[in-house]
């Protein structure tokens, strides 16, 4: 792994895996815990409509895709604070109107077009520089907002309608939150891939959900477990001569079976503590 | 007199065109303890609601301290009737009862963290579930967990307190002992409840309000018997005219 890091693309693989899993840690919690998997799923698919709208424009093709990932994720935040009981439906649709839009747009441009793949499975192995500083702008931006209103998303995702009681602006809050999930999905997603954003959203606040007792705990743990989830993917990847993001998707998964595995391991031996204080028979 | 705490006057609401609730004129004291009573659909959650401005009214009034909803914060402690949701949520039953303490408009204040958790720790010891503080909410027991909520309601010393069938999953001991707490705390607080115990309600409300669309309002009673009398009259549709034992609208 030393020997990798003398390259720079390798480098900055391993930085933009770091700011990723720092990034996907803190908002993939706030994912978790206000049960947003879906939306963020539909909101970077549909973001594909937005890069076939900025080529078919010739805008700049981070522009088409933030704005159109940041509107379509704002209607379906409207939709899902008027009807709660159908939203995972409406998001359904706008991701795959979105997705649907954008290939027709890419079909309709004259010229060479980027193609799906590289959109899904990104290609961290060749993060340019720029990024990886656009990266550590929008980490600390995040951080920073997540850090002024932890208190207010601790209590509304605990109990929406108490947090209104307590005068916490949650329409507000909520239609940020989601603001901040897609901007974020977007810009991860130009640098690792559609597939592991959603990994990395996923995978480690699940397992860092059981054993911790606090939101800010759970933040730590899912960051750290991301980043050796990153390493161990990019060590496998440069070691074996595997395709990196597929790599770390793995070895997240490896780690979620694991966590799995430990769970079964934690309760066969409460059990068996349990009954020997009771006295077994 | 004292200073009415709420004030509804001519108050609807209504959904899809249909009024859930009608003409409603409720006056709330200091240190009243008022029981809702009502079929199910009566409107009773929605009464609730409105009071706590989650929702606004489509006519009439409600005024709270003479305020409007929602920009009283601290007056009001709310007991939610469901207690199952978001069970895997990273927080012990301390930090949920902690968040009753928290208020966004005082962000940059420094606020004392050891003053909060003491109260925090003595309003669950009067609950009786003080063991529980440093356990995940996920491991608790759904009647243990109804008095983490009644505990997140109590620590920000409210001077009202709203209950939406607070006592539903507690089991016959726990409700007796919560309600005597209730009678405890109503020597200070006002207390506005729904409930469908009318036992307990007959023998703790001070006064109670039938509701069913419309709301009858039976003032303060004597004895328990005077309230069993009034059900009694309730279900023959004479003293009380919203028939809450009818169901029919």
């Amino acid at each position: 792994m030393i020997e990798a890091l003398q390259f720079e693309f390798m480098r900055n693989a391993l930085m933009a895996g770091l700011l990723a899993s720092v990034v996907c840690g803190v908002i993939g919690t706030l994912i978790v815990i206000n049960r947003l998997v879906f939306l963020s799923g539909g909101v970077a698919h549909s973001a594909y409509g937005g890069i076939g709208l900025a080529f078919y424009f010739g805008w700049p093709y981070m522009v088409g895709a933030t704005l159109f990932a940041f509107a379509s994720a704002m209607i379906m935040a409207a939709v899902a604070l008027k009807s709660k009981q159908r939203a995972d439906t409406i998001v359904g649709v706008m991701w795959a109107m979105g997705m649907a839009t954008g290939i027709l747009l890419l079909d309709m441009t004259p010229g060479y077009n980027v193609d799906l793949m590289s959109y899904l499975f990104g290609s961290i192995l060749s993060v340019p520089r720029e990024e990886l500083i656009a990266m550590a702008v929008l980490t600390m931006v995040i951080l920073a907002l997540i850090g002024y209103y932890y208190k207010d998303l601790l209590v509304m995702s605990y109990d929406e309608e108490f947090a209104r009681v307590r005068g916490i602006p949650v329409k507000a809050l909520y239609f940020m939150l989601i603001g901040t999930v897609a901007v974020t999905v977007v810009i991860v997603v130009q640098v690792v891939g559609l597939i592991l954003v959603i990994a990395l959203l996923t995978i480690p606040p699940y397992i860092a959900e059981k054993y911790t007792k606090s939101l800010l705990q759970m933040m730590l743990v899912s960051t750290v477990l991301g980043m050796i989830f990153i390493c161990g993917g990019l060590w496998a990847s440069y070691v074996h001569d595997l395709t990196s993001g597929a790599a770390v998707i793995l070895v997240a998964g490896i780690g979620f079976s694991l966590s799995l595995l430990l769970d079964r391991i934690i309760s066969i031996y409460q059990r068996q503590l349990w009954l020997k204080s009771h006295g077994s028979n | 007199m004292t200073v009415p705490i709420v004030e509804i006057s001519d108050m609807c609401y209504s959904c899809n065109g249909q009024d859930i609730l009608h003409n409603i004129n409720l006056t709330l004291h200091e240190r009243d303890f008022v029981a809702i009573i009502g079929p199910n659909g009566g409107g009773k959650t929605t009464l609730l609601k409105l009071i706590l401005g989650i929702l606004t009214p489509t006519r009439g009034t409600i005024r709270i301290n003479s305020l409007e909803p929602c920009s009283h914060v601290t007056y009001i402690g709310y007991v939610p009737q469901n207690v199952n949701h978001n069970l895997s949520f990273p927080a012990t039953a301390l930090d949920i009862v902690l968040m009753g303490k928290y208020e966004p408009s005082r962000r940059f204040q420094r606020t004392n963290a050891k003053q909060n958790r003491r109260e925090a720790l003595a309003v669950m010891e009067k609950l009786g579930i003080e063991d529980c503080a440093g356990c995940k909410i996920a491991t608790l027991s759904g009647g243990q967990r109804q008095r983490v909520l009644i505990a997140r309601a109590l620590v920000s010393r409210p001077q009202l307190l709203v209950l939406d069938e607070a006592t539903a999953s507690i089991d016959t001991k726990g409700q007796s002992d919560f309600y005597n707490l209730l009678k405890e705390l109503n020597k200070e607080l006002t207390i506005l409840m729904v409930s469908h115990d009318l036992i307990m309600v007959a023998s703790y409300a001070k006064s109670i309000a039938c509701l069913n669309r419309r709301l009858h309002y039976h003032q303060s009673f004597e004895s328990s018997a005077a309230v069993l009398e009034a059900f009694h009259s309730c279900s023959v549709d004479e003293m009380c005219p919203v028939g809450i034992t009818g169901g029919n609208r």
